[in-house]
């Protein structure tokens, strides 16, 4: 299976502190990959140096065969942030179709993304008039419009209903099965058997890289949660 | 950049005023009241002091009130996170600060074109000169306001911080543009200060307009305004930074 990101030695600096220490791991077109950790690990910092928004970025840094931040990258990648990142004062229908003009995306996006984040209902409702919850389907929304190659999505079902949690899960599974790379971000452990594959977090390095069952196992814990608590015990030993 | 990506940033910041009715109204009207106030003040005066500063005020009106909407807007993009999408995707800086001065430029237009009719028509300001081209510089002024915005929101965190940009910066070129004291009767310091103000050649683009037909002075004076212009947007896109801490 081929890789959409590559890293090695990857290290990033905020104001005077490193965040990242030396990160190396890939990503692999077809899978979900899970980025689990406390909030405050690097999760977001991570996210943002693949994306190409993150200063201070050193270590070798490869995303879809291209350096990360190329310009060439910028509409395969779909990202979304942990805030909605979209404009409050015009209607869900209004924000991506803007988006899509921006992405030069077939017009039709625009309805698919509305259906596949379940906002049919409120499409001409003004986002400010939404819950916290719409308002972020209607960020993941925008990153779905251009059919991105990657998808990061970070922290994408905080705060959501269990149902749609579990059907957006279906989504980025049925992305992933057309081949897209998905990595998503979560500091709640329970998502983590949703994933193919898990990058186990904690200040700003990994404490384990493998498949759900494989970090199990490694660590003889029952669920993830407390294979983390084993593995930071094993680490702090 | 791109024709088309342009064009979806302008029409996204249409709607967005659009959707804002009082926005939209104070920035049609606003600047026509303040010129029929000033014309009201002076209605019982001799001399012809509506006639002097009026022209001066076509100027500063949409200046104020384009660099004003131009910097809170754009410290929502930046605050909001949508910068942050819209540089993740393929939009060139050119195409965000373009579409924006064409957006204001468009209701700049439209704000000038209404207090200008009001003020020839209504108000009777004399005008010696082409009134099509009193607009075209209230417009240029109009987007002058809009690129000094789009560079001083790189400098505001908060929109406080944005709003006092205004005294700092608008204020002092309005003191020396001429309006209140010639520029030429300024102590020395004080003039070549305002020699190197865009507001000033502003104000006397349109002093020009009143006082004779003549457009070379104009045309000279508004060149130097658009190269305000110019350098304004071009230091806003050097603000625009896609990788941030």
């Amino acid at each position: 299976m081929n890789n959409v990101v590559e890293a090695s030695g990857l290290r990033v600096v905020r104001g005077k502190r490193e965040v990242l220490h030396g990160l190396d791991f890939s990503i692999r077109a077809g899978e979900v990959t899970g980025l689990l950790g406390p909030s405050g690990c690097g999760k977001t910092t991570l996210m943002r140096a693949l994306v190409g928004v993150q200063a201070k970025v050193t270590g070798s840094l490869t995303v879809l065969g291209r350096p990360a931040g190329a310009a060439a990258l910028r509409p395969k990648i779909g990202y979304v942030t942990q805030e909605a990142s979209v404009y409050e004062d015009l209607t869900v229908t209004e924000n991506l179709k803007f988006f899509t003009r921006v992405l030069g995306a077939p017009r039709s996006a625009v309805s698919d993304a509305i259906e596949t984040v379940d906002l049919i209902d409120h499409k001409d409702q003004v986002v400010r008039d939404l819950s916290g919850g719409q308002r972020s389907r209607v960020g993941l929304a925008a990153a779905l419009l251009g059919s991105p190659e990657l998808l990061v999505l970070d922290e994408p079902t905080v705060g959501l209903d269990p149902v749609l949690r579990e059907q957006l899960w279906g989504t980025f599974r049925d992305l992933a099965t057309a081949g897209v790379g998905v990595i998503v971000s979560s500091h709640v452990m329970d998502e983590a058997e949703r994933c193919d594959r898990l990058l186990l977090m904690r200040d700003g390095a990994f404490l384990a890289d493998g498949s759900p069952a494989e970090i199990k196992q490694k660590a003889s814990a029952d669920d993830i949660e407390h294979a983390f608590l084993a593995l930071v015990r094993g680490a702090v030993r | 950049m791109s024709l088309r990506r342009t064009l979806a940033v302008t029409g996204r910041v249409l709607a967005q005023i659009r959707r804002d009715r009082r926005t939209l109204v104070m920035l049609v009207v606003l600047p026509t009241l303040l010129m029929s106030l000033l014309w009201w003040m002076y209605e019982e005066s001799p001399a012809p002091i509506f006639d002097r500063i009026g022209p001066a005020l076509l100027a500063i009106f949409p200046f104020i009130v384009m660099f004003l909407v131009t910097s809170v807007t754009t410290l929502r993009e930046r605050s909001s996170g949508t910068l942050e999408r819209l540089l993740a995707m393929p939009l060139g800086k050119g195409d965000f600060l373009l579409g924006y001065a064409l957006a204001f430029g468009l209701l700049a237009a439209v704000q000038s074109g209404v207090a200008v009719a009001v003020s020839v028509g209504l108000l009777g300001l004399e005008i010696t000169g082409s009134v099509a081209m009193l607009v075209v510089v209230a417009i240029v002024d109009a987007v002058l306001g809009t690129a000094l915005g789009l560079l001083v929101s790189a400098f505001a965190t908060t929109e406080f911080q944005a709003v006092q940009f205004m005294p700092a910066i608008v204020v002092p070129q309005i003191l020396l543009c001429g309006l209140l004291v010639p520029r030429d009767s300024l102590p020395s310091v004080l003039e070549a200060i305002s020699d190197v103000l865009p507001l000033s050649y502003a104000v006397d683009a349109m002093t020009h307009l009143v006082t004779s037909t003549g457009t070379g002075d104009v045309w000279s004076d508004l060149a130097v305004v658009a190269g305000f212009v110019v350098a304004g947007l071009a230091l806003g896109s050097a603000t625009l930074r896609r990788r941030t801490p």
